[in-house]
């Protein structure tokens, strides 16, 4: 099967909850994880006579995203009906935009392939929806609880830019950051806060136009979006090559069995029937509230990774994990201060402290002593104050105890020591106790150096500070 | 009214789509209702909208935001007083089958 003839065409269309205390159209409490149907009231029940009432931070939290991937935002927007039947929609339709979506147009741009050049993923819109409640299927039943019904969500919809598997990851990664960046949505693809559905088709590389398509639901991690697009792209071309022709259906992952299956289709499941939401006036936006918005901005991931590259001589990959969490952006910077070697405290937070965050499933704020102390350590190797070897050793005990830099460094004893007349005390012991070894350095046998210093540093216990010892058993050794 | 312009199909349609099971007269006596319907809607069609931009509401400077406040109290068990089938705090309804 020739699969590099072919090129895939790919879109994702992103739901994420927003990080609102209160549902979209009612005073109902968001919390994840509440006993069933715990946060419902007749509104979010589709009980008859009541009415919506828009929530004020959702409208600023979806213009806080649209800002952010450089969107319009619609100074006028209607809500509009989406009629269709099921258990977990109580009004019998979801209040969504469908003609004029709050926010439109606009881009991400992904990190470069490593050529420099970021790749631009255009966005089609953004628009505000409620979320639908949550369905159990029991033994001969299905459960519903509404805790969910009239959750804050925004749908991104991006165009068909993307090429690959690799291209989608980076997408959602990006966008996720972005979202956590503007406090629009924490991200958490496994309390379902975060979903993705995937639009997929291939076609002959070097063609313009696009093939049939393919939608891909129920997507919850990114390791996943990447396996069913690899599928369902091998599938396409497998069916292509065979002379066969791609439906237009819908796809569920099947994650156990990794691979995607049609899913029964829905007779009249695309019938919609969408019209204005006659119970919401349109959606005013006053260029002032963009603009007060557009004022409490944070510097974005993009931004801050080009600033990082360019004032502080990190690479591109370097930039873009330091930068990928808010939080740990933050860490870094607040420990750099003081610091000559930006590259190697970069380095110390992307290995041992995202390590130990990893490691502990926590928060980098819960998981690792302060940035200050980190600094601070770091500062201590700087001045040759501690090794290298050090500085883990006491990182790891300051993890575990919560004490400071310099008292845990002071406490296991992990202090370089520097002083010069010690340290050649210490090579005139060995030099006078190896005339051998001495004998045939002189002779010519270079390597022998190493050997000295490891004895050296052996007998000042591992503490002495190496480039004083380096110096002084040169001299020494050459007699 | 001499001509038709809905179809039985077309009645079908919208009742499957409103879950509503309708026996033929029925069908027939709403396929007149629709008919007339439409031709009111021609009726309005006769007046010149080519420069009206399209409306959705009248009469509403805009949608009422309210601040982003909880205010309701969980209070599942009046919610649930009505469900015709209940398990524990779960409304039950028949096995959805995808």
């Amino acid at each position: 099967m020739n699969t590099e003839a072919y090129e895939a065409v790919i879109g994702l269309e992103v739901h994420t909850h927003l990080l609102t205390k209160s549902k979209l159209f009612c005073g109902c409490s968001t919390t994840f994880g509440a006993g069933p149907n715990e946060n419902v009231c007749p509104v979010c029940m589709g009980m008859p006579g009541v009415l919506p009432v828009l929530n004020r931070r959702v409208v600023e939290l979806a213009i806080r995203t649209g800002l952010a991937t450089h969107c319009t935002i619609a100074p006028h927007s209607i809500f509009d009906r989406k009629s269709y039947f099921y258990p977990d929609l109580p009004k019998g339709y979801q209040i969504s935009q469908y003609e004029t979506p709050i926010c439109k147009g606009g881009y991400i741009d992904l990190p470069s392939n490593g050529d420099g050049q970021p790749r631009r993923v255009r966005l089609t819109r953004i628009h505000i929806e409620e979320d639908a409640g949550k369905n159990i299927h029991a033994a001969g039943a299905s459960l519903v609880d509404f805790n969910r019904s009239g959750v804050p969500l925004i749908e991104i919809v991006s165009e068909p830019d993307l090429r690959s598997s690799a291209d989608a990851g980076a997408y959602l990664r990006q966008l996720r950051a972005i979202l956590r960046y503007v406090d629009a949505s924490d991200g958490k693809m496994e309390e379902g806060s975060f979903r993705c559905d995937c639009n997929v088709s291939v076609r002959k590389r070097g063609s313009q136009e696009f093939g049939t398509r393919t939608e891909i639901k129920n997507l919850n991690s990114f390791r996943f979006v990447e396996n069913a697009i690899d599928h369902e792209v091998a599938r396409q071309v497998e069916i292509i090559e065979a002379g066969g022709r791609v439906l237009q259906e819908t796809h569920l992952w099947d994650p156990a069995r990794n691979e995607t299956r049609p899913m029964r289709s829905k007779e009249y499941a695309n019938d919609y029937r969408y019209f204005p939401e006659p119970d919401l006036p349109p959606l005013i936006v006053a260029p002032e509230m963009v603009e007060s918005i557009r004022a409490t901005m944070p510097e974005l991931p993009a931004d801050r990774r080009a600033r990082y590259i360019r004032e502080l001589a990190l690479t591109d990959y370097e930039a873009g994990v330091l930068t990928a969490d808010r939080d740990v952006a933050d860490y870094f910077e607040a420990a750099i201060p003081g610091l000559k070697n930006r590259k190697s405290a970069a380095n110390w937070v992307m290995t041992e402290v995202l390590r130990v965050v990893h490691e502990s499933g926590k928060s980098i704020g819960e998981a690792v002593p302060p940035a200050s102390e980190i600094g601070a350590l770091l500062r201590m190797i700087e001045e040759q104050k501690i090794s290298l070897n050090a500085a883990k050793m006491a990182f790891a005990a300051m993890v575990k105890s919560g004490k400071g830099a310099e008292a845990t460094v002071a406490e296991l004893g992990l202090a370089q020591v520097s002083d010069e007349a010690a340290i050649a005390a210490a090579c005139e012991k060995i030099i006078a106790a190896e005339p051998a070894k001495l004998a045939e350095y002189r002779g010519g046998r270079d390597k022998l150096f190493g050997f000295f210093v490891g004895q050296v540093m052996k007998a000042m216990g591992g503490k002495a500070n190496p480039k004083v010892i380096n110096d002084i058993l040169k001299q020494k050794l050459a007699g | 009214m001499a001509e038709t312009r809905i179809t039985l199909e077309q009645v079908r349609h919208v009742a499957r789509l409103a879950r509503l099971q309708l026996s033929s007269s029925e069908e027939e006596s709403l396929r007149g209702d629709m008919d007339e319907m439409l031709a009111y809607v021609d009726k309005l069609n006769e007046l010149d909208t080519t420069d009206v931009p399209p409306t959705a509401q009248v009469g509403e400077a805009g949608t009422p935001m309210r601040e982003d406040d909880v205010t309701n109290a969980p209070v599942a068990e009046e919610m649930l007083a009505n469900a015709p089938s209940r398990e524990r705090n779960y409304f039950k309804v028949p096995k959805i089958i995808e």
